[in-house]
């Protein structure tokens, strides 16, 4: 029988709240912008501005949130042993 | 691209050995994209000279497949983990353009920008919907299932939901989607060669199939990697060209993502002008007058029918009586032949004409005003705003689906078995998204660039003076593009042509006035982008059949050999097929690949998510689930799209669940899959421990224990 160490449950904990807090970012960004589009009207750098967020902003987001959790997860691989090796 | 080799030391390697195939990757590649520029450039020189246009069409063609296949004939092998999972070392970076040449499909290269040009706002959904999935996928998936580290989407299934059941669930789930998926792809690479080289459209399907074939049918896995980050390298290329050209002829900057937000000003002022613009007005009138014509037909079909074949018959004695030239007698005649047979003939053909012209008697030619976010409005009557808010509905709706779809179709996430480790699954969907990214944003500046070339220089030209891409393009299909002087003044005005967004990515160089290699070029992108994710799908559907169904569930004791024989043999086979069902062209192409994502929303996403973040989650609850959530959306679909309800002839009224087109119908199956493995689970006993086990191996990369 194989056990879990406390160190382990903190890892899943922290892994679990860092993608609920990227899950809200984009879907914040997806659909409350999007729901909103209408009134989100106004002018931004020449482009009314939820047709850019769709066109560009959102898509910048997303990158950025993969990015954000991957260099994320792999130093808590780091700090909790469960690293592979290399 | 001599001295490319792909051999480095065995399977898996070591970090110093990962390293260093990364830099010999990174000096092949290099020096491939210089090649192909050079290539290029060699050829406009020609084209100076004098080459035809024909010509450089065939070598576009003909170059870029043998490449393809000679990339495929030297990654050949017969290894079960090269040729599964490209023995699995395939650096983050490769990964993630390899992944971006897989995902992007004919739809994306050909079709998006197309479709942001006909639909403006609305089509944004497309683009937000097919990046936003990559967080679902970095979130949900792809470290757990690298972590997992077998061969196919149904192997986890079969792991962790503790039998055959669920595997053959999830082998016919990734089939179905997968085939949809495939036939559009070998679809559009037909279009492109029939336009590159002027061969017939059967031929031209058979001829990229050859390309495809060679690599996926040697290499397997390891093949089509390779061959994938070529096609990259050739699509974005061939793709950011021309809309920087234009950005460069329109705006004086060459960076038209960073200035179309002006012409996007200007195509709104431009909009406005041309709603109120009387020879629009005039165009839209005739229009009118046509479709009231085959309404009034319509009232009495007897009557008509009878008037309308005496009327042709006496044209023809007429002609003949006068000794009329013979070639009018013969159109004369072809006229009489076209007269509808019968009065179910003509009830057809005028219903479909009658609104085919109402459809154009519409202001800019049908299209919205491309800013505007959704139709209708809040703040109108009843009727506004019912349409503002199924609008939206709609629009959101479909950004769910294809969010979901791709985190779920098997193809893509099968590419995240190929990298090195969990560390470089997770860095290498961040290199996918960033790849496909660039692509996808160059897209909505396509689309307002040329709909301002549009508006403000051809709109108003004369007739005889309309530039050649016009004629050419509407030479190759009508229904793709077509032009009529309706209102007979001699001047081209934006109601007149009738425009598919399929051609708008192909037509863009010579829309900005390049010279036809860069045509050429474009085209030869949209190739590698079809058969790039042709090739992910084939052997996807290979793996399922051969892998799946034939090694794990009728004979566990096959050797390797015959396993990877078996999936090349039916790699052909289902390749065949695939060509076939291209061949008859299929009505609506752009419906089935949208299909396919809401089908694997439906069939994988609940089961693949909750197999990793739900222990609890189990064999009868993941089957039953699944197969509640395909069936719901097949359900929607089937009797609510048109073409599904011809085919399965439902004739029961439509009924919209809450206005949600069908397209979108994956939007009920994923809650319906979540909420049925969820109460099945509940209620049935929990998986044994080992299967327990296997998630918490799975959410760790590396898990280390004390033995208790």
């Amino acid at each position: 029988m194989q056990q879990l160490s406390e160190r382990h449950h903190e890892y899943w904990r922290k892994n679990l709240r860092i993608t609920a807090i990227l899950l809200a970012i984009w879907f914040v960004v997806t659909y409350v912008v999007g729901f909103m589009a209408r009134d989100l009207n106004f002018t931004f750098f020449g482009w009314p501005f939820s047709f850019w967020v769709g066109a560009q902003g959102a898509l910048i987001v997303y990158v950025l949130i993969i990015w954000f959790y991957a260099r994320y997860m792999n130093k808590l691989d780091q700090e909790h042993g469960v690293a592979e090796e290399e | 691209m001599a001295g490319l080799s792909f051999d480095t030391s065995g399977a898996g390697g070591g970090a110093a050995a990962n390293k260093a195939f990364k830099q010999q990757l990174n000096k092949v590649y290099g020096w491939y994209t210089a090649g192909f520029l050079a290539f290029v450039i060699v050829l406009a020189v020609l084209e100076q000279m004098g080459l035809s246009r024909q010509w450089i069409g065939f070598i576009f063609l003909l170059a870029t497949v043998a490449l393809y296949a000679g990339i495929g004939i030297m990654s050949r092998t017969s290894d079960a983990a090269e040729y599964y999972v490209a023995g699995r070392r395939v650096p983050a970076v490769y990964n993630g353009m390899a992944t971006g040449a897989d995902w992007m499909s004919a739809a994306s290269f050909i079709g998006m920008a197309g479709t942001l040009y006909l639909t403006g706002y609305g089509g944004l959904a497309f683009i937000m919907g097919w990046t936003g999935g990559y967080c679902l996928v970095a979130l949900f998936l792809a470290p757990y299932l690298r972590k997992f580290g077998q061969f196919t989407i149904p192997d986890f299934l079969g792991a962790r939901y503790e039998g055959n059941l669920p595997r053959f669930i999830g082998i016919c789930a990734a089939i179905l989607c997968s085939f949809t998926y495939v036939v559009a792809q070998i679809y559009g690479v037909g279009l492109i060669t029939t336009r590159l080289s002027g061969l017939a459209f059967e031929i031209g399907i058979f001829v990229g199939l050859g390309g495809i074939l060679v690599c996926s049918f040697l290499g397997g896995m390891r093949a089509v990697t390779w061959t994938q980050v070529a096609q990259y390298i050739i699509l974005i290329i061939a793709y950011m060209i021309p809309v920087a050209w234009l950005s460069v002829k329109q705006t004086g900057v060459p960076i038209p993502q960073a200035v179309y937000g002006n012409q996007l000003q200007k195509v709104t002022e431009r909009e406005k002008q041309l709603r109120e613009d009387p020879k629009e007005k005039e165009v839209i009138a005739a229009f009118k007058a046509k479709a009231d014509e085959f309404d009034a037909k319509l009232k009495d079909i007897p009557a008509a029918l009878a008037a309308e074949k005496a009327a042709a018959t006496q044209k023809v004695a007429d002609l003949k009586a006068a000794n009329a030239p013979a070639a009018e007698i013969q159109a004369a005649e072809k006229a009489l032949a076209a007269v509808p047979a019968n009065e179910a003939d003509a009830k057809k053909a005028w219903t479909a004409a009658k609104a085919a012209n109402a459809a154009r008697a519409v202001p800019l030619a049908g299209m919205p005003s491309h800013a505007a976010q959704f139709a209708g409005d809040p703040n109108g009557d009843e009727k506004a705003q019912k349409t503002f808010n199924e609008s939206r509905r709609n629009f959101l709706a479909l950004v769910f689906c294809l969010m979901v779809g791709t985190a779920a179709l098997p193809h893509i996430l099968m590419r995240y078995y190929t990298t090195p480790s969990v560390k470089e699954a997770r860095e290498s969907v961040t290199w996918s998204l960033f790849f496909i990214f660039l692509l996808y944003f160059t897209a909505p500046a396509l689309a307002v660039l040329v709909k301002y070339e549009v508006f403000t220089v051809l709109v108003g030209t004369p007739f005889d003076q309309l530039p050649r891409w016009i004629t050419s393009w509407s030479r190759v299909d009508p229904a793709l593009l077509s032009v009529v002087d309706i209102n007979k003044d001699g001047i081209f005005q934006l109601g007149e042509m009738k425009i598919g967004g399929d051609i708008i990515v192909l037509a863009t160089p010579e829309i900005g006035g390049l010279p036809y290699v860069v045509s050429g070029m474009v085209a030869a992108g949209g190739l590698a982008a079809a058969l790039s994710t042709a090739d992910g799908l084939l052997l996807t559907i290979a793996n399922a059949l051969s892998h799946d169904l034939y090694y794990k569930m009728i004979d566990p004791n096959a050797p390797t050999a015959r396993r990877v024989m078996i999936s090349k043999i039916l790699l052909l086979i289902v390749a065949l097929a695939a060509a076939s069902v291209a061949a008859q062209k299929p009505a609506d192409i752009l419906f089935l690949v949208s299909a396919a994502f809401s089908f694997a929303a439906a069939a994988f996403f609940p089961a693949l998510v909750l197999g990793v973040f739900w222990k609890r989650a189990n064999k009868w609850g993941a089957s039953l689930g699944m197969i509640a959530g395909l069936g719901i959306t097949f359900y929607y679909m089937v009797t609510t799209q048109p073409w599904l309800r011809g085919v399965f002839g439902v004739t029961s009224p439509v009924e919209l669940w809450w206005g949600i087109q069908p397209i979108s119908a994956g939007l009920f199956g994923v809650p319906l899959g979540f909420a049925v493995i969820i109460i099945v689970s509940l209620l049935t006993p929990a998986p044994t421990r080992q299967t327990q086990e296997l998630v918490e191996h799975v959410r760790y990369p590396d898990l280390k224990l004390a033995k208790a």
